[in-house]
């Protein structure tokens, strides 16, 4: 490299602090740092919540103004699903995926790196909006033409476009990343129907986000080049047709369900046998049912839009391929009580969500098939009705499964134990709290009351329920504090957890907790469906966690931390601001500092990127 | 909240007993779980109630009674599938629970048998439910009047943050009555409804009488509605709109044919002209150039009172509610309404834009409101 004369600095070698942490390409740092950041904004996406439900509390309330109040139901939702759900999904995806299919890292370690700093740099922009004149007010469904200029002058649409635009970037890298991993790097004899669960729902998820962003991307270029260039997409006033901007979104919007939810019943997946100390019932059942969803979750976008007036043949036609993804869910379903049936079932915390999971995606799977049935559905259609469906499939679904998977693999992830006392606690005021909050909204929906209001007057009917939900809110609360609580608990004073603590199956359990940075000495070979577990019941002599000694760890080289994938992700944060904001010096007006500046910061981190070698020539490994 | 979290975590045995009685099959826990259930169902008898202004449970015309039956046919298999598919998970975790840390169960992979039945047989469920909804989406989507029965054309337009009504008129063809936030309908009779927006998405639902339709602008959404009760039903606009959405609110008055006929033949009327003079000069400052209400609303039968930016008052006196139907239609309310606009409805454009109310130079009197409240009230 040194023949073309540019100086690129050497890569860190063992850097230690903070330094470590921002020049990792360890997909398990990786994952610890997106599970972290996420669960953060997890938490600020519950306190926009909270808010809304003490306003809601009771009739013509003025905790907030109407306006502030469009703003936290949007920032809700995007915090959630974009800053929240998904990532958290990811920080699953990095730390196990490698693990589970017998790996050292991802295929493109500095790629990983650059999602994660990538999906910050989103978040950031989202979040700081709240500072920089206001959050952006139109649903994080952002249905035109209120996003247009004419109707939202602020800034807000804005940073929502540009957030959900940088996002994208980390969510199509990381999607290529795993999708490559998955298939390149299988551990000799894993067959794909080999695959642990988790890994192959997250492999479905993949395709399912390098299919669906695209197409929101397209939509918010879109909308962004009528809010700054003066196009017309979904300028009504000028004939525009605001429905095309549904169509869009949807097509993206409804594998986004899947997307967060296929990598939850993925995590159900592998804490339901090991906590019954039986295989998964109907394994390629389940695989193909994942599978099936993922492609039929691309042909019922238009349930969303019963009541827009696509016509009785378009809404017949979208009402029946609804219902008849409830097959495939209902499999999945029927397959995990098979799990469990004629098991031996342990009820430690990971299996508590794991069950309430269950239960609850039920009744949430339940309330899809009743407003999949269009003509019904004109009724509850944007009411209370479908908040109450989707809290029941994403909190109770995957924020349930989520937080049974942070129980599950905590003592993999750090070697420490969470309380298990604390944990049923925690478990036990979600599951009451979650239930109290969002059962009583299917009544609310049915009692007329729509979504999205900031007030309702008294004699409505309204007053009970609402608050109730919002006892309910602050029970959940708690229990999430609860939560909190063991977390820091733990990490001080947590028991000590071996390598395989639940008698695990999958190949994540044959190593130690927490996993060496290089994790298997020797990559394993696989020959069975839960490998690990018929490992340790056939031959008495692998029990021991690590596998093998022939070679030496010190042999084993992984690349070195670099410091490109973080530069380049600033300067898309920079670069972003760019559209926002330019400098005006004396007469010339409008010079795009920002842009520039970010522009040239990414262009340097992706040459120099492109041009560090692998490794440090005097680097020991 | 923190040290309470910890002293709790600390104290053991306060924290064992709580888990005790949560685990499964203790006899605390029966009577525990005995108690939750009927408290439970006490709450969910509470928890429908047709009377609630907006309720679905209580139709009053065809198209809300059609999506009705479809809920209730639904919601009866569901709860069926919800007490089976529960009481079997519920079932499975009690009896196979855990009595001996070495015991491993048979590996069992799966069951054919099984797994197709379990395919087929919510397909069944599904094809069952799909043939009444798709029946019912297309008679919902189907005037009668296309097949001969008379009816009413009406159209409704949603505006930001208030609804108008739009009739033909019977005694001059071509011409158009104009209303705003109260319809009137004939009883037992279909209404075809046109939906048109000059601005964002808005939603039309009368719960009662038919579920929503998307008012989308450059498209031309219909609905047809028919109501078989006399009395007034209350609507409110579904899609997120902007800042003043929750307040964009209508009401549906049915009446009888001839109730009906009467009150179309008075809104075809040229407005009253005031006669005390408090109201002569309320009309006065309606039709000056400090107020310029007269830029924005219509009073049918004046000279200047053209504009067409907000509601149509040519018979603001004789409707029930006034500011999209969220305030009754009295002396008080009118005052504090024109009074301070922003206050009884955050958001809306008339506080948002007009020079009253944005211009401290110009702001209305005391006297001036009076003048005005006088004339309004009036207009009947």
């Amino acid at each position: 490299m040194t023949t073309l004369g540019i100086p690129i600095p050497k890569r860190p070698i063992h850097p230690t602090g903070v330094w470590d942490w921002l020049t990792t390409i360890d997909h398990k740092k990786i994952g610890v740092l997106y599970g972290v950041t996420a669960f953060f904004l997890f938490l600020t996406g519950g306190v926009e919540a909270l808010w809304m439900r003490v306003q809601l509390m009771g009739p013509e309330a003025d905790f907030v103004t109407p306006e502030v109040y469009n703003q936290l139901f949007t920032m809700h939702a995007t915090t959630m699903i974009f800053l929240g759900v998904m990532p958290m999904g990811a920080a699953f995806f990095n730390f196990l995926i490698p693990l589970q299919i017998g790996a050292r890292d991802v295929a493109f370690p500095r790629l990983n790196a650059f999602s994660y700093w990538t999906f910050l740099a989103g978040a950031l922009i989202l979040k700081f909006s709240w500072f920089m004149g206001g959050a952006p007010n139109a649903g994080w469904f952002g249905y035109a033409p209120i996003t247009g200029i004419e109707y939202n002058p602020g800034n807000g649409i804005d940073f929502w476009i540009l957030s959900l635009q940088v996002l994208g970037i980390a969510s199509l890298a990381a999607a290529l990343n795993f999708i490559v991993t998955i298939i390149n790097m299988r551990a000799p004899g894993m067959s794909l129907m080999r695959m642990p669960l988790f890994t192959w729902m997250s492999f479905v998820t993949a395709f399912l986000l390098i299919l669906a962003f695209p197409v929101i991307t397209v939509a918010l270029i879109e909308l962004m080049f009528d809010r700054f260039y003066g196009t017309n997409f979904f300028v009504t006033s000028a004939g525009a047709n605001p429905l095309l901007w549904q169509h869009l979104f949807w097509v993206f919007g409804h594998p986004e369900v899947y997307i967060l939810i296929l990598p939850a019943m993925g995590i159900v997946s592998e804490i339901l046998p090991t906590f019954s100390k039986k295989p998964l019932f109907g394994y390629p059942v389940i695989v193909l049912s994942g599978v099936v969803i993922g492609f039929m979750g691309w042909m019922v976008w238009a349930h969303h839009m019963f009541t827009v007036g696509l016509g009785p043949v378009a809404n017949s036609v979208f009402a029946v391929t609804t219902m008849a993804i409830a097959i495939p869910t209902g499999v999945k379903i029927f397959s995990w009580i098979g799990t469990m049936w004629g098991g031996s079932i342990s009820f430690k915390t990971p299996m508590m969500f794991a069950i309430g999971f269950i239960a609850l995606f039920i009744i949430g799977g339940l309330s899809g098939v009743m407003h999949s049935s269009a003509a019904s559905d004109a009724q509850q259609q944007d009411t209370y009705f479908i908040v109450a469906h989707i809290h029941y499939v994403l909190f109770g679904g995957a924020i349930f499964a989520i937080f049974g998977g942070i129980y599950y693999w905590f003592p993999k992830m750090t070697g420490k134990f969470l309380g298990e006392k604390l944990g049923q606690l925690n478990f036990w005021l979600m599951f009451i709290g979650m239930n109290v909050t969002f059962f009583p909204m299917h009544f609310l929906g049915l009692d007329g009351m729509p979504r999205r209001v900031y007030t309702y007057s008294e004699g409505m009917g309204w007053d009970y329920w609402n608050l109730v939900a919002t006892v309910g809110s602050v029970v959940l609360a708690l229990g999430v504090l609860v939560f909190l609580h063991n977390f820091f608990k733990t990490l001080i004073s947590g028991e000590e957890a071996p390598g395989d603590p639940w008698d695990g199956r999958t190949l994540e359990w044959s190593i130690p907790s927490p996993p060496p940075h290089y994790n298997f000495v020797q990559i394993p070979t696989v020959s069975d469906i839960d490998d690990w577990w018929h490992r340790k019941r056939e031959d008495d002599s692998s029990l021991a966690p690590v596998a093998g000694s022939s070679e030496d760890e010190h042999d084993i080289h992984l690349p070195d931390p670099s410091y490109w994938p973080l530069v380049t992700a600033v300067g898309l944060f920079i670069g972003a601001y760019g559209l926002l904001y330019t400098l005006n010096i004396g007469t010339f007006t409008g010079f795009p500092l920002f842009a520039i500046v970010g522009g040239s910061i990414t262009l340097v981190g992706i040459t120099a990127w492109s041009l560090e070698p692998v490794n440090e020539p005097d680097s020991d490994h | 909240m923190v040290d309470w979290l910890w002293s709790f975590s600390g104290s053991k045995e306060t924290l064992g007993v709580a888990l005790r009685t949560m685990s499964i099959c203790t006899p605390m826990r029966k009577r525990l779980v005995g108690v939750l259930l009927i408290a439970l169902f006490g709450m969910l008898l509470l928890a429908c109630y047709p009377d609630n202004p907006q309720s679905t449970f209580d139709a009053t015309g065809p198209v809300a009674q059609s999506q009705l039956d479809l809920f209730w046919m639904i919601f009866w298999a569901a709860l069926v599938v919800f007490i089976v598919v529960e009481g079997v998970l519920v079932y499975t975790i009690i009896r196979y629970r855990r009595k001996s840390e070495d015991y491993d169960p048979p590996q069992t992979h799966g069951n054919t048998v099984l797994e197709i039945s379990w395919t087929i047989l919510p397909a069944i469920i599904l094809a069952i439910v799909a043939v009444p909804t798709v029946t019912t989406i297309f008679d919902n989507a189907n005037s009668p009047s296309l097949a001969g029965e008379p009816a009413i054309e009406v159209e409704a337009v949603g505006y930001q943050w208030w609804w108008e009504f739009k009739y033909d008129d019977p005694n001059n063809p071509g011409n158009e009555i104009v209303t705003a936030n109260e319809m009137h309908i004939p009883v037992d009779t279909v209404v075809n409804v046109t939906l048109t927006s000059p601005n964002v998405l808005h939603s039309f639902w009368i719960p009662k009488i038919a579920g929503k339709v998307d008012v989308v602008p450059n498209n031309i959404n219909k609905l047809w509605i028919k109501a078989e009760e006399t009395g007034s039903f209350l609507g409110q606009c579904a899609e997120f709109c902007g800042v003043a959405h929750a307040n964009m609110r209508f009401r549906v008055i049915v009446e009888s044919s001839a109730e009906f006929d009467a009150w179309l033949a008075s809104q075809d009327e040229p407005a009253l002209e005031p006669v005390d003079p408090l109201a002569i000069e309320g009309k006065t400052i309606f039709e000056g150039n400090q107020a310029q209400c007269w830029t924005c609303h219509t009073v049918s039968g004046s000279a200047k009172a053209q504009g067409t930016v907000g509601p149509n008052l040519t018979h603001v006196g004789s409707r029930t509610h006034i500011a999209s139907g969220i305030r009754v239609n009295d002396q008080k309310n009118l005052r504090e309404w024109i009074a301070d606009p922003d206050r009884v409805k955050p958001g809306n454009l008339m506080a948002a834009t007009a020079k009253v109310y944005t211009e401290p130079t110009s702001k209305l009197t005391d006297a001036q409101v009076s003048a005005l409240v006088r004339y309004l009230q009036g207009l009947k």
